[in-house]
């Protein structure tokens, strides 16, 4: 701390602490102790609160301890002469802030529930989003989980113009770094001047716009301590611990642009709590070193153009981001955003043409590296709004390189593309479907830089199993309609050849902690007929990461002697769970929910849970935010299972996984599932009617139960029975 | 004769100097010009453990006991008489602050079994933790119960025969192991202090490193047994003390208050006696009497407990305690133990001033005795306010308080020094070895002790500290030489900036505290040994206390207290320095085995070094030497985390 900055920090954190209970006394006078508070969809309540504190809010009544806690914790004004010392007073005065500010903003969504637009995205030109649900949460958690997001930044302010914010917002995504934003300068919000630019804001892009006041800045600290509870595993209360993983593991950090008023210090110092730094752009003391953040704590007067650089130094994170030759702005966080229709110049597939994505392998001989042809018109050859069929065909050569890296390097294409600033990718093989803006063709967007971002990121992402690869991409129906054809005959075999794999037949498997970054102790198995909960990783995506880095978090595990082919359960697997759980876990059964099941991460994409009343098993998608017969939703669900533990009764499981041969197959496979939500039945049905109609059953689908039927065991039983699910007639699950 | 300039460079203990002259009063300073010190003695070359000496083991000039051997009538070395005269020093200091950890232990019994009206359990927190570590259930029982098994199984302590004290777990690990592969983990306080007189008496223990080993063992019974146990204990009666503002020097004194002076060494009275003098009763007394109110302030330890807890004002040091009663507004001053001079009641002979002893330990001729019982605390104390009070009426003479009083910042325990650094959601020493490894901090220095007419008042503290925080040493303090640096203005958060390097300054800026922090009184440097095993478990400074950039001294010292603390500290793994004059120059041989020989044994040594700047610079180097052992001398490359780094952390 400095003198400055602790004395403005703690008459900050007097500020907002008598708002927020002036706010609590107002509302408390209207609507009384009783009064439901909270965020949208969360299972974590009023998130800083429930973490540090353990204390689940959940009504107005509920805040009064909280506020008392707060009061407790603001230190008197600092002395001008011979002052005592403030550094843990001013963190506990700004964790009093942080309190506050919850406080505040769980009585605004109450005093006005549309103030927030609830959404991803902002909804009819309101820009403020409010808190993070759930389903962010853990969609996102994950690009933080795999690194595809390092970190955030949470911007409080205003730039000193639209094009200095659009220009600074544009270097945190191509550091594929969150930007969540708070707070105003002169009457001016960051996220306002982003919209002012014509930045596309909202999740999708990275571009986090919370809310307007600095009260907002909380959403951010929650975010960051969900994600330790969910992710980490770390029990609500244990702040220590909370705290400890987002210095050690969240590479967030604060940038305040304009006058740092009192409750930006107070809001700074609750953030310093957690490790987070802030960089400023004004002239405000510094404080260097080190200690409660990685490094320094408060750096200021940074000039615009070197404020990103010094932030991700300040806080000590690492990001690599390849140059990648293409006249658009680059990354991760440009994957989200979308190309709308007005805003089309070129647009190949979508129904209006074919178009087709392949990869595949040749000679060494046959490949020149890093050429990229166009055959047919380029973009330049067109007029705006056009169409052109197009087939990217991708031809990659090297000792190391395997057929079954195939598909592996193709399914990149979707995201490699998505990530240039202006174009959009959707789908996949024959359905891939391209649209690139009248933004990014003015900037020089040509279609062969497709080609030059495919061969500059896979070789870094890749580089280890090929040596050269080229582009080729043809813009004519004459070359494309053949090669359509000639790739559709590929992906058949290689469905077959995939669909063909068993475990029994597979003697190695992969392990996955990838999640280790954020879950420590958690160990994924990954096997032919079970990938990864998260949906991410399958077992081929498993072996090219291992043959990528061979020391990496894919490792080949012999499974071993088989000690229980029912449920699923190999020596050589337990052996190597012990090891890298550091000895957490000594043991999972890879087709059992109830018997020892596999550890469930955060992330996952589904949770299974025991319905021992319907002798079945029922299982929810993270979208889903409503109640379940388990009595949970899947919020709860995951903040019970999730951090890496093996819990009876629960398992989390990626969606391909329901229709996998081996979907917990040791206690009744498929025809144990009872009830899902309506949303992953249409998802997955097609896969499912294939599955059910394998296993006799093909209308097994329209048996179970979704939430249109109820979401207690009570409500779904007579359905159940009324249909003859199978899963009544099994022997007793438990 | 000297200067009184030349004797302090308290300017307070000047003008009271002068004052003192005038007036025909006798003082320690003038005295120590008069009565100079035993040229053996001072060499520690006299053993009068038998009636066949005295005898003076004296070396030929300029030759030492390496070249010539001297002996007693029995045939003891010079060697081992030095050694002996070492451990007997040890043995009393260890006593003194032991004696005062049973005496709070008793207390604490009483006050958890009621029987001791006016004390109270202030810190239930630090009561858990001892239980903890005495190993005695908690469970539901009440606090009082488990105040008293606590009480007990700290008495318990000074009695044991055998095993080890329980406090010793509270080291690090590798430091336990040193002392147990050395076999000089106390078994018990008193059998430790009992066998020194033992192994010195006349034809037992001749080997000095024999004896030397056990006096360690002794000194560690005080610094991690009885000064602990007192430390402890005091907490959990008075509270944990934090951070504080405090007033010190002679200008505390108020000329139109009743001025009440505690002063030695246990806070059991001194709290009592702050109560009573917020008596409404009292009060009313003293108005009547025409005062404006009662004003307590302390001198010397006592003045360091009440202040840690109440911000009591500190009217001075050791050598401040007979111009306290120059000023001619002292109207009581009470006593307990340690550090008194027999010369009190004839200084107050010269004035109004009642000098009053409370303990039964401790009985002066001419002071008027109250005997203080923690049963009847209460009364006692007010009794003794009330015989201030009724001497305010009766001040004679000149009065004349100097106008020196200085502001600064107290409180620091090893507890609040964790919180302060992040506070109750991150607290923990990180930010100190941080800042330590970064090198902002050099490294941490102890410098403690007393106060000393054979060398100019304070100057030594405040220049040895001065150069210390120069060169970004982070200095901590108990005791007489907190009160020197207090009064010399160090203990602001202000003084950061003008004088400490800059590496310190800025750290202090950031967490708001002095370069130089008072933790207390002298039992209270177990707050330091806590503090220094602390920042070894917090981790990036070596796994033992040896291994941290840290040294300690006694620049003014005079007790024998000191040498017991040093001796402590030294067995601990610090490098210590003591100043002023050294008790074993007699034999080279002897001073050898302090000054290298403990070094292959404990990992430490004792060094002297009168001059302050020269004593600084050997503590200095010291701290560079081990900054180097830990590869923290050179500046480290920023380490930016990327991913697959992050996978490598360690589960929480």
């Amino acid at each position: 701390m400095s003198k400055i900055i602790a004395s403005a920090a703690i008459r900050g954190a007097h500020k907002l602490v008598a708002r927020a209970e002036e706010k609590w006394q107002q509302a408390m006078d209207r609507w009384g102790a009783k009064q439901e508070v909270g965020f949208p969809n969360t299972g974590y309540y009023l998130p800083v609160i429930y973490g540090i504190l353990g204390v689940p809010v959940k009504t107005l009544g509920d805040m009064e301890p909280v506020l008392k806690r707060a009061k407790s914790l603001l230190p008197p004004p600092v002395r001008e002469k011979v002052h005592l010392p403030y550094l843990g007073p001013v963190l506990d005065a700004g964790m009093a802030t942080m309190f506050a500010e919850e406080i505040i903003e769980a009585i605004r969504y109450l005093e006005e529930p549309d103030f927030y637009t609830k959404q991803e995205e902002p909804v009819d030109g309101r820009i403020w989003l409010g808190a993070a649900d759930d389903i962010i949460l853990r969609r996102r958690g994950i690009e933080f989980v795999d690194g595809t997001a390092p970190g955030f930044a949470a911007v409080v302010g205003a730039a000193p113009s639209p094009e200095v914010a659009a220009k600074i917002a544009q270097e945190l995504q191509e550091k594929m770094l969150y930007v969540f934003m708070a707070a105003e300068h002169n009457g001016v919000r960051f996220g306002e001047q982003l919209v002012e630019a014509g930045v596309q804001i909202g999740w999708p892009t990275r571009l986090v716009t919370f809310g307007p006041d600095i009260t907002s800045a909380v959403f951010a600290i929650g975010f960051a301590t969900r994600a330790a509870m969910s992710f980490g595993g770390i029990e609500p209360g244990d702040f220590r611990k909370i705290l400890i993983y987002n210095k050690d593991r969240i590479f967030a950090f604060v940038l305040a642009m304009g006058t740092v008023t009192d409750e930006w210090y107070a809001t700074a110092a609750g953030a310093i709590n957690w490790g987070f730094p802030t960089i400023a752009d004004t002239p405000i003391p510094q404080i260097l070193p080190t200690g409660v953040c990685t490094y320094e704590h408060v750096v200021s007067n940074v000039p615009h153009d070197h404020m990103v650089a010094k932030a991700i130094e300040v806080r000590g994170l690492k990001v690599t981001v390849t140059k990648v030759p293409v006249p658009v702005a680059y990354g991760p966080a440009f994957e989200g955003e979308r190309v709308r229709k007005d805003d089309v110049y070129l647009e190949c597939g979508g129904g209006h043409s074919p178009c087709v994505e392949w990869c595949t392998m040749k000679n060494m001989d046959e490949v020149e590296d890093g050429k990229i042809e166009v055959i047919g018109p380029e973009i330049d050859d067109v007029p705006a709004g056009s169409h052109l069929p197009l087939a990217v065909v991708v031809e990659v050569a090297g000792r190391k390189m395997q057929e079954d890296f195939e598909p592996i390097l193709e399914r990149q294409i979707h995201h490699l593309v998505n990530y240039a600033q202006g174009v959009m990718h959707i789908g996949q093989r024959d359905i891939a479907w391209f649209r690139i803006s009248k933004q990014a063709k003015e900037k020089g967007f040509k279609l062969r830089h497709i080609g030059h971002i495919l061969h500059a990121k896979l070789h870094q992402d890749f580089g280890t199993i090929f040596d050269k690869v080229q582009v080729k991409l043809y813009t004519r129906e004459e070359d494309v309609l053949p090669i359509l054809e000639k790739a559709r005959q590929v992906y058949r075999a290689r469905d077959e050849r995939i669909e063909g794999m068993t475990d029994e037949t597979t003697d190695v498997y992969y392990s996955c902690t990838l999640c280790q970054s954020f879950a420590p102790g958690h160990v994924c198995m990954i096997s032919p007929e079970r990938t990864g909960l998260c949906g991410a990783y399958n077992w081929m995506d498993c072996k090219a990461s291992y043959e990528i880095n061979p020391t990496g978090p894919n490792q080949p595990v012999p499974k071993g002697e088989c000690l229980d082919p029912k449920l699923g359960r190999f020596k050589g697997v337990d052996e190597f769970v012990a090891k890298a759980s550091r000895g957490k876990i000594q043991t999972y059964n890879f087709y059992s929910i109830v018997h020892n099941p596999m550890t469930t991460c955060g992330c996952c994409e589904c949770i299974a849970a025991v319905l021992p009343i319907c002798n079945g098993v029922m299982t929810v998608n993270r979208e889903y935010t409503g109640m379940t017969p388990c009595g949970m939703k899947f919020t709860t669900l995951a903040g019970m299972v999730g951090g890496g533990v093996s819990t009876p009764g629960f398992v989390g499981h990626s969606k391909y996984y329901i229709t996998q041969r081996k979907f917990i197959a040791g206690d009744g496979g498929l025809l144990r599932l009872v009830w899902m939500p309506k949303m992953l039945k249409e998802e997955i049905r097609e896969r499912f009617e294939k599955r059910a109609a394998e296993l006799g059953v093909p209308d097994l689908l329209d048996r179970i139960a979704d939430e249109t039927v109820g979401v207690t065991e009570e409500e779904i039983l007579p359905f159940l029975e009324e249909k003859q699910h199978p899963a009544l007639t099994m022997e007793p699950i438990l | 004769m000297a200067e009184n300039t030349d004797r302090s460079v308290c300017p307070a203990t000047v003008q009271l100097l002068g004052k003192a002259q005038q007036e025909g009063v006798s003082t320690a300073f003038f005295r120590a010009d008069q009565v100079k010190p035993c040229p053996i003695g001072a060499d520690g070359s006299c053993c009068r453990n038998c009636a066949m000496g005295p005898c003076r083991v004296l070396l030929p000039r300029g030759k030492s006991d390496l070249e010539v051997e001297v002996t007693g009538v029995c045939g003891a070395t010079t060697d081992t008489i030095s050694a002996r005269n070492f451990l007997r020093m040890i043995a009393a200091g260890a006593a003194a602050h032991s004696d005062h950890g049973r005496a709070v232990a008793e207390t604490l019994i009483a006050a958890a079994k009621g029987e001791a009206p006016g004390y109270s359990i202030k810190d239930e927190y630090k009561l858990m933790k001892l239980a903890l570590d005495f190993g005695i259930e908690v469970g539901d029982r009440p606090i009082e119960d488990i105040a008293v098994d606590v009480g007990r199984a700290a008495l318990a302590q000074f009695s044991q025969q055998e095993g080890e004290l329980a406090f010793i777990k509270k080291a690090p690990l590798k430091r336990q192991e040193i002392w147990r592969n050395l076999g000089i983990v106390p078994r018990g306080i008193d059998r430790e202090i009992v066998e020194i007189m033992h192994r010195t008496h006349m034809g037992v223990d001749q080997d000095p490193e024999s004896l030397l080993m056990h006096g360690m063992r002794a000194a560690l019974a005080d610094g991690w047994g009885g000064s602990m146990i007192g430390t402890e204990l005091q907490d959990v009666l008075f509270g944990t003390p934090q951070p504080i503002l405090g007033q010190v020097n002679l200008g505390v004194l108020k000329p139109d208050h009743v001025n009440v002076i505690v002063h030695g060494h246990e806070p059991l009275l001194s709290e009592m006696i702050v109560l009573a003098a917020e008596d409404p009763e009292m009060l009313a007394l003293a108005r009547a009497k025409g005062a404006q109110g009662i004003n307590v302030a302390g001198i010397c330890c006592t003045a360091n407990e009440i202040l840690m807890r109440h911000g009591i004002p500190i009217a001075g040091n050791f050598l401040q305690q007979e111009l306290a009663i120059v000023t001619g507004v002292v109207d009581a001053m009470v006593v307990d133990v340690q550090c008194i001079m027999q010369s009190l009641p004839k200084v107050a002979q010269c004035y109004h001033t009642r000098i009053i002893t409370t303990s039964n330990r401790a009985r002066i001729p001419g002071a008027t005795h109250i005997e203080f019982h923690e049963h009847d605390a209460v009364n006692a104390a007010k009794a003794i306010v009330r015989a201030a009070i009724e001497a305010f009426p009766h001040r004679t003479g000149r009065v004349e308080v100097p106008p020196h009083q200085v502001d600064f910042v107290a409180g620091f325990s090893h507890e609040t020094i964790e919180y302060l650094l992040g506070g109750v959601f991150r607290s923990s020493y990180r930010p100190l070895n941080d800042n330590i490894i970064n090198g902002r901090i050099r490294g941490v220095a102890g410098v403690v002790g007393c106060n000393n007419p054979r060398v100019e008042h304070d100057a030594v503290h405040v220049a040895m500290v001065k150069e210390l925080i120069k060169n970004d040493v982070l200095v901590l303090q108990t005791g007489c030489s907190a009160i020197a640096c207090a009064k010399a203005g160090l203990m602001t958060p202000e003084a950061a900036s003008q004088y400490a390097g800059g590496g310190l300054a800025e750290v202090c800026e950031t967490v708001g505290i002095p370069p130089v922090i008072h933790m207390g009184s002298c039992v209270d440097n177990s707050r330091i040994l806590m503090a220094a095993t602390a920042m070894v478990k917090e981790g990036g400074l070596g796994d033992d206390i040896s291994d941290l950039p840290a040294a300690g001294a006694a620049p003014e010292w005079m007790s024998e207290k000191a040498i017991s603390i040093g001796q402590y500290f030294v067995a601990s793994g610090v490098f210590t320095v003591f100043g002023v004059t050294w008790p074993t120059t007699g034999s080279e041989k002897f001073s050898r085995l302090l000054f290298e020989g403990l070094e292959e044994k404990v990992k430490a040594r004792w060094a002297y070094e009168p001059d302050p700047i020269k004593a600084a610079k050997l503590m200095i180097e010291h701290i560079d030497a081990k900054r180097k052992a830990l590869g923290i001398d050179k500046a480290r490359e920023r380490v930016l985390y990327d991913m697959a780094m992050r996978r490598e952390l360690e589960a929480l």
